[in-house]
């Protein structure tokens, strides 16, 4: 938690997450903002990536990062399970109704 | 643009009741087979949750003290085939009018029964609001606070 707060004191590095906040993006978009070179906006992503703020895949022959999801996976990890549970109730109330009417 | 990367959470289950059973027990009888005991939002115990039947229609829970808290909303109500469901409960799991992720639940007929086929889908939205909380904590006045505490939340959460 340290490292990430310590990597995001870096102005540039800052503005470029901030970017990364509204969208994925490949490097070469990146680094057409900063008045840095692309190796050096490069440089900044992989201490991003490091504190783990960003992730990158590839794509082709660019790679894009984006904002590391890792709250939205737990979600959806969350969703995944609950759903599993909650529909199996759904059945067990289903077939203890079958053949009589249901109340209201 | 928007950019789909968070697949949908696809789930079905086959009950022995026709469609039109099925959609009813889904609907009018939510609370007997929601898990209310441990999923619900308020503070307080929810004594029984409701999807009014109708587009518009509110999905929420009533607390024991008959508190009304907001899940979301009834953007399909097409019996006995189908209904879709706006989810408004953000990462917290509290209502947020400007969040909505959706669950589609379709009813289709399989041989004296049904196949309940659902999925929770848009959940794209979660990381827009995780990246603007972000963005907002590191961009504003003094937000290293906030920032660490949005960490801290995430951590525990995981």
């Amino acid at each position: 938690m340290a490292a990430a707060l310590d990597v995001l004191a870096d102005p540039t590095r800052r503005s470029i997450f901030e970017r990364l906040a509204d969208g994925p993006q490949a490097v070469s978009e990146l680094a057409q903002h900063f008045p840095v070179s692309r190796p050096a906006v490069s440089q900044h992503l992989k201490a991003l990536k490091d504190a783990g703020l960003v992730r990158d895949r590839a794509d082709g022959r660019r790679r894009i990062y984006t904002v590391d999801p890792a709250g939205i996976d737990d979600m959806r990890r969350w969703l995944d399970q609950f759903w599993d549970r909650a529909l199996a109730a759904f059945a067990a109330v289903a077939e203890g109704t079958e053949g009589k009417e249901t109340k209201g | 643009m928007s950019v789909t990367t968070i697949e949908s959470v696809q789930k079905s289950v086959r009950v022995g009741i026709p469609p039109a059973k099925a959609f009813e027990v889904f609907t009018a009888r939510f609370a007997d087979w929601w898990p209310l005991a441990t999923h619900h939002t308020a503070p307080e115990d929810a004594a029984t949750a409701v999807i009014e039947p109708f587009e518009g229609g509110r999905w929420f829970e009533r607390g024991v003290n008959g508190t009304e808290t907001m899940w979301g909303y009834v953007t399909t109500w097409a019996p006995p085939e189908r209904l879709v469901l706006a989810w408004h409960l953000n990462l917290d799991f509290h209502f947020d009018p400007d969040v909505a992720s959706e669950v589609e639940v379709r009813f289709v007929a399989d041989g004296e029964g049904t196949r309940v086929e659902l999925e929770h889908r848009n959940l794209d939205v979660y990381g827009l609001e995780r990246g603007e909380a972000l963005r907002t904590a590191v961009g504003g006045e003094g937000g290293w606070g906030a920032l660490l505490d949005e960490f801290a939340k995430l951590a525990a959460a995981a």
